[in-house]
C-alpha cells in the first residue's frame, strides 16, 4: 500500500497521548429525540447516554426502529425536518484541550455545523447504491468534500481524490476518477463513500449499517478496510448495526438499544461473555450459526404460530412412484449471456458479452431443500429466473418432473405454461417492493386464485384467511394495505401469496437479507416448518452461508455462472474443498469474540479462477467439470484433473 | 456520437414522409374542397356563381386530379421549397406566413422566458417549504392560473389594459404602425402590447410547470444522496441546486421537443381573441375553409419542428444525464 499524507486536522493526525485519550471525543447525555407526526410528538430516542473515546469503536446495536439511526442523525445534525432534539446534550470535543461543543444546540444549517460535517465528523450510509449522486463523477463528489473545507486548487483536489481512492482499495484509481457511481459495483460504491467520508481526515466516523446491503464477502472487505483506516488515521468509529457478528469483529464498546432506550452497555468482552439483559440474550439466540445441532431451532424474539390445519385443499400428496421417475428439476447445459455496453470515452461505447450462467448442470431432487450460494453477479438469480421462465436461456434445457410426467419447461406453449404456472412460485428479496401498495392484503392473496379461476369470491376469502393463519398473521388484517405492516410481516404476506396455489416448487431469492436478525429468525423458522409440513421442493438462494446452512439439505456454490462445489450441508461445512467455498465460509462473521474474521484472507483474489490453488486452478473456465470426489460431494476441477 | 446523430437524421426522412401522408389525408377527409366552401360562402351572400368559372378554377388549382396526384404535386413541391399556393389569400404560402412567423416567435419566446423566470423560483420555494403557508398560497394561485380559461383571462386583461393604461385593444402594435417598416417607435409599441399575450399565454404554462417541477423535486429531496450531501456539509442552496434539481431537470429538457412547435403555433384561441397577427389564427381559418396547401404546409412545418425538437432534447438529455449516455442496451 502506497503511503499517503492525509491533510487532517493536526490534532487527529498526531498520536494521542495516554492522558488525552481519557477525554471523551463524543459524549451523549440523556438525549431524547421525537418526531412530530400530525399533531402528536412521538418519541424515537429516550434518555440515551454514552461516551466514545478518541480512536475507539463504539457499536450501537438494535433492530429497525430501535432509534439507533436517529441517534446518529442527531449527532450529525441531519435529522428529518419533523424530528427534534427534545432534551439532552451531544458534547463533541475535537481535541483534548478544546472546549466541548454541544451539537444538540448548534443550528442545523449554521456555518459552524457545516464546518464540522465531513471535516471533523463524517458519515457513511447503508445503501451505497443510492447514497451517491448518479449525475456526478466520483472526482466531483469526493473532491467536493475537500473543497468545502479546505482552500485547495482543482488540480490538487484531483490528486488527493486519486490518493484516497487508492487508499480505499480501488483497483484502478486513475480510471475511477471520472466514473459515475452507477458504473460501479456495490462494494466499490461503498469504498467510494468511505473515501468521501475520510478525505478531510475526520476524528469521528459514523457508519450507519455500512455493510448490511452487501454480500458477506464484500462485508468482510469493507469492515477490514474501515478497521485498517481507523488505525492509520487514528479516528473513532461509531458503528450502527443490527448484526452481532459484525459487532464482535469491530467494536470496543457496545450499546444495545431497544425502542429508543439503552438496554445494556459496556465493554464488549463483558457484554458478550456475560450478557445480562434478556433482550441481548434473545438476540444471540436468533442468529443462525454453523455450530447448531441437527434439528436445533432458532429462537425468534417474537415467535409466530403457523396454523396448517386448514391449508391443504387444492393439492394431493405426491404418489410415491412419481418421485422415482426423475429428479424434480433437471437442468442441463443451461447458459445465458447478457450483452452489455461498456464505456469507451464520451458517448462511445462498446458491446461485449457477459456470461451470467455458463453451461450449468444441476439436479434438484423431489422434496428437497436445495441452497444456491454465491456472491452478487455469480448468476444465481439469473438461473432462478430461467427456471421460472422469466428469462429465456440461450441454450440448454430444463426438465420438470410433474408428478411422474417429464416436461420440458423451455418448449412449452403459452397455453401449457399458463396451466403450469401454479406449480412453481417465487419469493422475492425485498418485501417492500414485492407487494402492490394499492392492493389490500385480501386482494393480494386472492389474486393468484383469481388469475387461475379457482373458486368463487367466498371460497377465495376463506382461502385468504387460511393463508394468513398459515403464516401466523391475524386474518382480521386482510383489509389493510401493505404499508401498515412491518418488513417481516410483509415478507410473510409474500410467502402466503406464493403458497396460495399450493406449489410443488418454491424458489426463495434472498428472502431474509433485507430483514433484521430477529425477524430473519422468524421467517427462517416459518420457511423451515412449511417445508417439513407441506413437503414442497425449495430452491433457496442466498449469499449468507449460515442462513443456507439452517434451511437447506444440499448446497451448491456458484461462481462465475458455474457451480464450483455441490455437497450435502453437513459435508460442505465440515469439509469444504473448493477455495471459493472456503473464502465464502471465512467471510461469515461470528457473534463470538474467540472466532474473529480473517480480514487478510479476503484481500486475496479469491474470485480469480486462475489464482485458485492447485488442483482447482482453472486456466480456461470452459475446460472444467464437476467431479464426484466423495459420494454426493462434487467439486469443479479442470478437465482431466484429479484430487 | 456522430454516427448516432446521423442515424437519427436518416430516420427523420421516413418519419416526415409518413407524417405528410397523414396530414394530407386528414385535410382531405372532410367532404368537398376549398371551391365547394367558396361557392357555399358566395351563395350565402346572395351572389350567383358561374359554373364555368368554378370549373376553370378547379382545373387551374389541380383540384380535379385524383388525390394521390395532388399529394405528389404538393410533396414534390415542398422538396424544392415551394410550399404551394393559398387559395384564400391568393398568395404563395411562404408569403402568407413570412410576416407573421417573426411576430409569433417573438410572442412565444417572451412567453417561454416569462414562464421559466416565474416557475423555477416558485417551484423551488414550494418544494423546499412543502405544506407551509407560502406553498399553499402559491399552489392556490397556480391552480387559479390552470383553471381559468385563457381566452377569458385575455378579455379581462384587454379591458384592464385599455382602461388603466390606454393601450389600444387587440393586435400587437398600435394600428398606425401596421404595414410600416420597423423602427424604434414601432418596436416600443410592440413591447407595450406584447405583455398582455405573454402574461395570458404564460399563466397556465407557468402553473403547470410549477406543479410538475415541485412534484419532481419532492420525489428527489429526501433521497439518500441528498442526505449524503448534507452530511458532507454542503450549504443548503448549493445542495438544492447541485443535486435534486439536476435530477428533476430531466422532464424539463424532455419538454423541449414539444416546445419548438409551440413556439410557432402559439396559442391559437388567445390569438384570435386578442386578434394577434400571429400564425395561430391563420391555421384555424385555413382548416375551416379547406385552404389545403396553406394548412398542409403549416402542419408539415410543425411536424418538422417537433422532430428536430425531440432530437435536440434527446441530445441534451444524454449530455446532462450520464445514465442515459452510458447505460442501456441489455437484452432480456
Amino acid at each position: 500500500m502506497k503511503s499517503i499524507t492525509l491533510h487532517a486536522q493536526p490534532s487527529t493526525a498526531q498520536p494521542l497521548s495516554p492522558l488525552s485519550a481519557r477525554q471523551p471525543l463524543l459524549e451523549v447525555r440523556d438525549l431524547a429525540v421525537s418526531f412530530r407526526i400530525h399533531t402528536a410528538e412521538v418519541p424515537a430516542v429516550k434518555q440515551v447516554s454514552f461516551t466514545l473515546l478518541p480512536g475507539k469503536t463504539l457499536a450501537l446495536v438494535g433492530e429497525s426502529g430501535s432509534g439507533k439511526s436517529v441517534t446518529a442523525q442527531a449527532i450529525m445534525g441531519i435529522l428529518p425536518s419533523n424530528a427534534r432534539v427534545q432534551t439532552g446534550q451531544i458534547l463533541y470535543r475535537p481535541t483534548a484541550e478544546s472546549q466541548a461543543i454541544d451539537l444538540a444546540q448548534l443550528p442545523r444549517d449554521s456555518r459552524a455545523f457545516q464546518a464540522i460535517r465531513s471535516n471533523q465528523i463524517s458519515m457513511i450510509f447503508q445503501e451505497p447504491m443510492v447514497s451517491l449522486s448518479n449525475m456526478h463523477t466520483l472526482a466531483n463528489q469526493i473532491g467536493e468534500a475537500l473543497r468545502l473545507h479546505r482552500k485547495i486548487s482543482r488540480k490538487e483536489t484531483r490528486q488527493r481524490v486519486l490518493d484516497m481512492l487508492a487508499l480505499v482499495g480501488f483497483p484502478n484509481p486513475a480510471q475511477a476518477l471520472d466514473r459515475y457511481p452507477f458504473e460501479l459495483s456495490g462494494g466499490l460504491r461503498q469504498r467510494a463513500m468511505i473515501a468521501m467520508a475520510l478525505i478531510c481526515g475526520p476524528s469521528l466516523l459514523i457508519a450507519d449499517e455500512p455493510t448490511t446491503a452487501l454480500d458477506v464477502t464484500i462485508q468482510t472487505q469493507i469492515l477490514g478496510l474501515i478497521k485498517r483506516l481507523q488505525q492509520e488515521l487514528g479516528m473513532a468509529v461509531l458503528l450502527i448495526t443490527h448484526d452481532l457478528g459484525v459487532v464482535a469483529n469491530m467494536a470496543d464498546e457496545v450499546v444495545v438499544m431497544y425502542h429508543g432506550e439503552v438496554m445494556e452497555s459496556g465493554d464488549i468482552k463483558t457484554l458478550f461473555d456475560h450478557p445480562e439483559h434478556p433482550y441481548l440474550h434473545a438476540l444471540f439466540k436468533a442468529i443462525p450459526h454453523f455450530d447448531m445441532h441437527q434439528g436445533e431451532r432458532l429462537i425468534s424474539l417474537r415467535d409466530i404460530q403457523p396454523d396448517l390445519s386448514t391449508f391443504q385443499t387444492l393439492r394431493q400428496p405426491w404418489p410415491a412412484e412419481a418421485r422415482q421417475v426423475a429428479p424434480h428439476l433437471q437442468i442441463r447445459g443451461v447458459s445465458k449471456r447478457y450483452q452489455i455496453r461498456q464505456r469507451q470515452g464520451w458517448f462511445r461505447s462498446q458491446q461485449h458479452d457477459l456470461v451470467a450462467v455458463n453451461n450449468l448442470d444441476l439436479d434438484i431432487r423431489c422434496g428437497e431443500s436445495f441452497g444456491l450460494v454465491g456472491e452478487s453477479g455469480c448468476g444465481k438469480t439469473t438461473l432462478s429466473k430461467m427456471i421460472m421462465g422469466a428469462l429465456t436461456p440461450d441454450s440448454g434445457e430444463v426438465l420438470y418432473n410433474d408428478r411422474g410426467t417429464q416436461r420440458n419447461l423451455l418448449t412449452m406453449s403459452a397455453e401449457e405454461k399458463r396451466y403450469f404456472r401454479p406449480k412453481m412460485q417465487f419469493i422475492f428479496q425485498d418485501p417492500y417492493s414485492a407487494l402492490n401498495p394499492r392492493m389490500t392484503v385480501l386482494d393480494i392473496l386472492r389474486e393468484p386464485l383469481h388469475i387461475h379461476r379457482l373458486g368463487d369470491a367466498r371460497m377465495q376469502r376463506q382461502r385468504a384467511q387460511a393463508l394468513m393463519k398459515l403464516v401466523g398473521l391475524d386474518p382480521r388484517f386482510l383489509n389493510r394495505y401493505p404499508h401498515s405492516f412491518s418488513g417481516g410481516q410483509r415478507q410473510r404476506i409474500a410467502i402466503a401469496r406464493a403458497l396460495a396455489l399450493e406449489p410443488d416448487l418454491l424458489i426463495c431469492d434472498e428472502p431474509v437479507s433485507a430483514l433484521d436478525v430477529s425477524v430473519q429468525a422468524q421467517i427462517l423458522n416459518l420457511l423451515k416448518d412449511l417445508h417439513q409440513e407441506l413437503g414442497m421442493t425449495y430452491i433457496f438462494i442466498s449469499h449468507n452461508l449460515a442462513v443456507v446452512d439452517y434451511i437447506c439439505e444440499r448446497i451448491g456454490v456458484m461462481c462465475h455462472g458455474q457451480l464450483v462445489e455441490v455437497a450435502p450441508r453437513e459435508v460442505l461445512f465440515s469439509n469444504p474443498r473448493h477455495p471459493y467455498t472456503r473464502a465464502l465460509l471465512a467471510a461469515v462473521p461470528y457473534a463470538d469474540l474467540n472466532r474473529p474474521l480473517d480480514f487478510a484472507l479476503l484481500e486475496k483474489r479469491y474470485q480469480d479462477a486462475s489464482a485458485w490453488p492447485a488442483p482447482y486452478t482453472l486456466r480456461d473456465v470452459n475446460a472444467s467439470a464437476l467431479v464426484e470426489e466423495a459420494p454426493e460431494h462434487w467439486v469443479r476441477l479442470p478437465t482431466g484433473g484429479s484430487l | 456520437m456522430l454516427q448516432y446523430i446521423l442515424r437519427r437524421l436518416l430516420i427523420m426522412i421516413p418519419t416526415l414522409v409518413v407524417i405528410s401522408m397523414l396530414v394530407f389525408t386528414i385535410i382531405k377527409l372532410p367532404p368537398g374542397d376549398y371551391l365547394d366552401s367558396y361557392i357555399a360562402e358566395l351563395q350565402s351572400q346572395g351572389e350567383t356563381v358561374d359554373p364555368k368559372k368554378i370549373e376553370f378554377m378547379r382545373q387551374q388549382y389541380g383540384l380535379d386530379q385524383p388525390a394521390w396526384q395532388q399529394y405528389f404535386t404538393w410533396a414534390s413541391g415542398m422538396l424544392q421549397g415551394d410550399f404551394g399556393y393559398s387559395f384564400e389569400y391568393d398568395l404563395p404560402v411562404t408569403e402568407v406566413m413570412g410576416d407573421r412567423v417573426t411576430l409569433t416567435i417573438m410572442v412565444s419566446l417572451f412567453t417561454v422566458i416569462f414562464t421559466w423566470l416565474l416557475a423555477f423560483p416558485i417551484a423551488l420555494y414550494s418544494a423546499t417549504h412543502q405544506y407551509s403557508w407560502g406553498d399553499y398560497g402559491l399552489t392556490f394561485v397556480g391552480f387559479i392560473g390552470l383553471a381559468t380559461p385563457n381566452f377569458l383571462l385575455a378579455l379581462v386583461m384587454l379591458y384592464m389594459a385599455n382602461v388603466h393604461f390606454g393601450t389600444s385593444i387587440g393586435g400587437l402594435m398600435d394600428p398606425r404602425y401596421l404595414d410600416q417598416p420597423w423602427n424604434w417607435d414601432k418596436f416600443v409599441s410592440v413591447l407595450e402590447h406584447l405583455w398582455i399575450p405573454v402574461v395570458v399565454i404564460g399563466t397556465s404554462g407557468t402553473a403547470g410547470m410549477i406543479r410538475r417541477l415541485r412534484a419532481n423535486l419532492l420525489d428527489e429531496l429526501h433521497k439518500p444522496y441528498v442526505v449524503t450531501a448534507q452530511a458532507k456539509g454542503v450549504p443548503p442552496l448549493k445542495r438544492l441546486l447541485k443535486y435534486p434539481l439536476r435530477v428533476a431537470l430531466n422532464f424539463f429538457i424532455a419538454d423541449i421537443g414539444s416546445l419548438l412547435p409551440s413556439l410557432i403555433s402559439g396559442a391559437e384561441i388567445v390569438a384570435v381573441v386578442l386578434s394577434l397577427p400571429t400564425t395561430g389564427p391563420i391555421l384555424i381559418s385555413a382548416l375551416q375553409s379547406q385552404d389545403m396547401y396553406l394548412a398542409g404546409s403549416f402542419l408539415m412545418f410543425l411536424a418538422m419542428l417537433t422532430i428536430v425538437g425531440v432530437l435536440i432534447s434527446d441530445l441534451l438529455l444524454a449530455w446532462l444525464d450520464p445514465r442515459i449516455r452510458l447505460t442501456g442496451g441489455a437484452q432480456k
